[in-house]
């Protein structure tokens, strides 16, 4: 049967990709099934914990409630998206330096969900952290460290922008 | 992960009228899928018996907010991410965008939307209890043409509603009248994301002269489906509020909750923390009318 499925495009972390599945199968699975893309994880399969966390048209989404017929079109970064070069992203680094990722299993959904945070809202306060983040379930480091890499990253990316302005001037 | 891709069909017919003539093709045989917040939970779980899904994830003419100046008319596919962010929603009928930051987390508001979650019916429903203390109208549509009704008349039982099954939820529409009125909104779970209302209750109150002189409260989870609570209203209404009427509000409340008892709570908790909530909500009204 699946030599009858229809394509299904998407630009994922900027490159076009073609599958021939089911409409129905799980953005998640096709990710990490068909294109390899194995950093969203399947935690609960139902929303509820945010490890399949990925972006769509710039939205963050639980890939495990996307039909992948729904991506079809779609912009997707996953967590593989956000280093550019091999160079981690400063959310990446900061989870390093402070002690956010543990197991790593929420690690990616914590990545994304606090990626799409800082894009929206350079500055965040720690409620609106935890707000950010509150789909988006540790059972490892109790949260605090997460929100303090993130409120670090959010710094030391303020603390550049400064140098910029004074560089400007 | 227990369903399995091949058992379902999804198809995606594209345009609002290419869905409804589908739908009035084959009544009653294909389910409509948009944000997948609550089929694609039941998918996972190898729950859902829809065999047949037709997508309405993406389809413009759904996805609107439209503020005039007596009405704001919101599509059914808009996203509680949608409404939350619309500046002139937040302003109006703030009820409303505060229940729609409430829902879930910001993965599910992105994609769960109005249309959905008042098809799905739940008798928690986040947005239900605004949208009854509003005068909210639902739109519904097929290839015969379109109906409005009042949000009220639109759930009819657990999980059912007034829905023909060539029918769609267009919009829903409400009333800019509310500026004067006091308003309020509160939901009681587990935690402050991701919780599912042990009990939600929302009011809009008119004060004048010292009386109650308009008065509309909702509540969710208090009965088979969102509702009104209009015999509370009934011993509210046209009075001062004093400790007497608070008492008999409190009365009524717990005379009209059909509450059940659930994994998330029990009918006890639930009528009486409802009573504490409409007698908080009763003196926050007064209060304020008591400091013009």
């Amino acid at each position: 049967m699946s030599d009858c499925w229809p394509a299904i495009t998407m630009q994922v972390n900027g490159e076009s990709r073609t599958v021939y599945v089911s409409p129905m199968k799980r953005l998640l699975d096709v990710l990490r099934e068909d294109l390899h893309l194995t950093g969203a994880k399947e935690g609960c399969g139902e929303g509820e914990c945010g490890s399949c966390s990925v972006r769509m048209d710039g939205e963050l989404v639980n890939s495990c409630l996307v039909p992948v017929l729904q991506a079809e079109g779609a912009e997707i970064q996953t967590v593989e998206g956000l280093a550019t070069k091999g160079v981690l992203h400063p959310l990446q680094q900061s989870f390093l330096a402070c002690g956010g990722a543990q197991c790593g299993i929420c690690t990616p959904g914590m990545l994304m969900a606090s990626a799409q945070l800082i894009e929206h809202n350079p500055h965040p306060s720690l409620a609106e952290i935890r707000e950010a983040l509150a789909g988006n379930l540790c059972r490892c480091t109790g949260f605090m460290r997460i929100f303090e890499s993130v409120l670090a990253a959010a710094t030391d990316a303020s603390n550049s922008e400064t140098r910029q302005a004074h560089r400007a001037r | 992960m227990r369903g399995n891709s091949e058992a379902h069909q999804l198809v995606a017919p594209g345009s609002l009228s290419a869905v409804l003539e589908l739908l009035a093709a084959e009544p009653g045989v294909w389910t409509p899928i948009a944000g997948g917040t609550e089929l694609m939970v039941a998918y996972s779980a190898g729950r859902l018996n829809a065999a047949k899904l037709v997508n309405l994830w993406g389809i413009r003419e759904l996805r609107f907010i439209d503020a005039a100046d007596g009405s704001i008319s919101i599509g059914a596919g808009a996203t509680f991410a949608d409404m939350r962010r619309h500046a002139g929603l937040c302003e109006g009928w703030p009820l409303m965008a505060r229940a729609a930051s409430w829902i879930g987390s910001v993965a599910n508001q992105t994609r769960a939307t109005l249309g959905g979650n008042l098809v799905n019916g739940s008798p928690a429903a986040d947005s239900s209890p605004a949208l009854l203390v509003y005068d909210a109208e639902i739109e519904l549509i097929s290839v015969r043409g379109s109906r409005r009704i009042p949000y009220c008349e639109f759930h009819t039982g657990y999980k059912r509603n007034v829905l023909a099954p060539d029918e769609l939820v267009y919009a829903l529409h409400m009333p800019r009248r509310f500026a004067q009125h006091k308003q309020y909104l509160r939901k009681v779970g587990t935690r402050r994301a991701m919780a599912i209302s042990k009990i939600a209750l929302a009011g809009t109150a008119l004060a004048q002269g010292g009386t109650v002189a308009e008065i509309r409260l909702a509540a969710a989870s208090l009965a088979p489906f969102p509702a009104r609570l209009y015999k509370t209203e009934q011993a509210i209404l046209g009075l001062p509020v004093t400790p007497e009427t608070i008492a008999a509000a409190r009365n009524a409340l717990l005379a009209e909750a059909a509450p059940i008892d659930d994994i998330r709570s029990t009918a006890g908790y639930r009528k009486r923390v409802a009573a504490n909530l409409v007698e908080e909500f009763l003196i926050e009204a007064a209060q304020e009318e008591a400091q013009p």
